[in-house]
């Protein structure tokens, strides 16, 4: 049956061995003691709630990051490769992938990010499954926009609503 | 009852049932496939789809009959009254209201609650009053709650459930016996499916002089229910559950209660006379009708009603319980699924988890093999707290659900595992 083996791709294609593999074991899972910046995200369609940590440099480099919370697999996963880039990364470089990010999966810009066109998502290129599903759009962003508004210091949870 | 009245009795329901199985085809929404899959539609606790008949009932009072209703003599007013105000006959028949008085539309269920809260229990409470509602409502019959005790100093009183999603009844016993100003229940839970046992806590609740508001927005569609046998003082329910549009709901109140009480809303139609030193307020059940209502919503419930006589109540109650427990047994073979909500008493619903797949990433992968359920906390966060969990997948039944629908969705969590794995 050709419609059962698409949307079986589909499904496998959102649901990928990475997304998987970050979902079932998030990397830099936990509260980071010591942080400078964190927010808070919460998606009230399904109940994610995630909260986002970093410790930030004088010079504006991230020298760590970590997240607690509970989620479905796309939230989760999207907040472990989220640690997982930009540790190390300086500000201005994370919230550029929070730009491509958000832009490449909603397929849209949001007003003041900035335009981006040469950001290499590299393994957050998993997210893109997606696409195909859009009320699931906002789960794999959730993190993102926490990341943004902890960076821009804006203490208020954030809200997919 | 002679044994050829029981064997006709039986033969009845026999021929209904098979009526209802036939029901499918009346609702045109669910012939149609999603991501190439034939629908199948197991969210109708959320919102039941509409039959034909409800559909062109509504296009028909649109295309030939619209005006505004008690207004002006000419012939559409006329019609559009006549209608507006048969639909509340046929709802007053329905669930056996007394007197058409008794029956006020309300948007829904909600509205009906708030209505009560505001109109009713607001001018009697005090500071240290007591509410009593129940661990398993609906977020529309515990904020309102809130909202009134907030308003007034009064205090919020729950009724504990047990791990199968049973209220426990001693417990809510002596809580009434404590002194409560109101008992604020639902008829049917819509996250787990419990029955209450309302006749007898309705029983003692009056035997202590507390009155009682039923939350029955997931009964009506499923169970027969009688105001007057129940003895309850409010009944809300809502249209888009039972097989009409949405917008539109009931509030059945006890005649003397709702004589007694302020109106919720000013505006037109619910006045007799205005004047800058007073007004009169209109007669029930208008009091409580304030402005231009959702006319064609009520001709819309109206049908529903008359759809659900059609196939009948008794039949539609014996399809779904047994439907409900060929769907529990099947989920319940499933490996590592968890059903959350085992009371004995239950109607049209059951909620659980798979492993430890997310609810939404269950949602997701069912819908795309065209399987619809709500996933998430179905508006009764205190119940998912109750069980520790963030949320639930949650099938419901309507009389035009079947066995197919039940394997279907079985499968379907199967490729779920399948990607998990």
């Amino acid at each position: 049956m050709i419609a059962q083996s698409q949307s079986q791709e589909e499904l496998r294609d959102l649901y990928r061995e990475l997304i998987l593999d970050h979902a079932r074991s998030p990397r830099h899972f936990g509260k980071l003691d010591g942080a400078t910046h964190s927010a808070e995200g919460i998606n009230p369609l399904c109940g994610d709630k995630l909260k986002i940590y970093f410790s930030i440099d004088a010079d504006g480099r991230i020298s760590d990051a970590k997240f607690e919370g509970s989620g479905c697999a796309i939230s989760v996963a999207s907040a472990s490769l989220l640690t997982d880039t930009v540790i190390g990364l300086k500000t201005e470089a994370a919230l550029d992938f929070f730009s491509a990010v958000v832009s490449r999966l909603s397929g849209r810009m949001e007003d003041g990010e900035r335009p981006l066109s040469k950001v290499d998502l590299g393994k957050l290129i998993a997210l893109e499954g997606v696409k195909e599903f859009p009320s699931r759009v906002k789960c794999a962003t959730l993190a993102w926009h926490a990341l943004n508004s902890a960076i821009r210091n804006e203490s208020e949870t954030v809200s997919t609503e | 009852m002679t044994m050829s009245e029981q064997i006709s009795k039986v033969t009845e329901l026999a021929t209904s049932l098979s009526g209802v199985a036939k029901c499918r085809q009346d609702f045109p929404c669910l012939a149609q496939t999603i991501s190439d899959h034939p629908l199948v539609y197991l969210d109708s606790a959320a919102s039941s789809q509409q039959p034909l008949a409800v559909i062109e009932k509504v296009v028909d009072y649109h295309s030939h009959d619209h005006a505004n209703v008690h207004r002006g003599v000419h012939t559409l007013s006329h019609r559009a009254t006549e209608a507006y105000e048969g639909a509340r006959d046929l709802v007053q028949t329905f669930i056996n209201a007394g007197s058409r008085s008794e029956v006020v539309y309300t948007s829904g269920t909600t509205e009906s609650i708030n209505l009560v809260a505001q109109s009713f229990c607001r001018p009697k409470l005090a500071p240290g009053d007591k509410i009593l509602i129940t661990h398993l409502e609906h977020h529309s019959n515990i904020v309102p709650w809130q909202l009134v005790c907030e308003q007034t100093g009064a205090e919020l009183l729950v009724a504990p459930i047990n791990e199968a999603g049973e209220v426990d009844i001693d417990n809510l016993f002596r809580q009434l016996e404590s002194g409560v100003k109101m008992l604020a229940i639902a008829h049917v839970s819509n996250a787990l499916g419990t029955i209450m046992p309302l006749r007898e806590i309705i029983e003692k609740a009056h035997s202590l002089e507390v009155p009682v508001l039923v939350d029955g927005a997931q009964a009506v569609p499923h169970i027969s229910v009688d105001v007057q046998e129940l003895d309850c003082d409010f009944y809300a329910f809502s249209g888009h559950k039972m097989f009409g549009p949405t917008g539109i709901g009931i509030l059945f109140g006890r005649e003397t209660l709702l004589d007694a009480m302020p109106p919720y809303q000013g505006g037109g139609d619910m006045i007799l006379e205005v004047r800058f030193d007073g007004t009169t307020y209109n007669d029930l059940p208008y009091k409580f009708e304030a402005g231009t209502p959702n006319i064609s919503g009520a001709i819309g419930l109206g049908a529903a009603v008359s759809y659900l006589q059609t196939v009948g109540m008794h039949a539609i109650s014996a399809h779904e319980h047994e439907l409900l427990q060929y769907m529990t047994g099947q989920l319940d073979q499933v490996d590592g699924l968890r059903l959350i909500g085992t009371a004995a008493d239950k109607a049209s619903v059951q909620s659980f988890l798979l492993d430890d797949i997310h609810p939404h990433d269950l949602g997701t992968i069912l819908d795309h093999q065209g399987v619809a359920i709500r996933t998430g906390h179905h508006c009764a966060m205190p119940v998912m707290d109750f069980y520790g969990v963030p949320g639930t997948a949650r099938a419901s039944l309507a009389l035009y659900n079947n066995q197919d629908d039940v394997d279907r969705l079985v499968a379907a969590l199967t490729t779920a595992k399948e990607i998990f794995r």
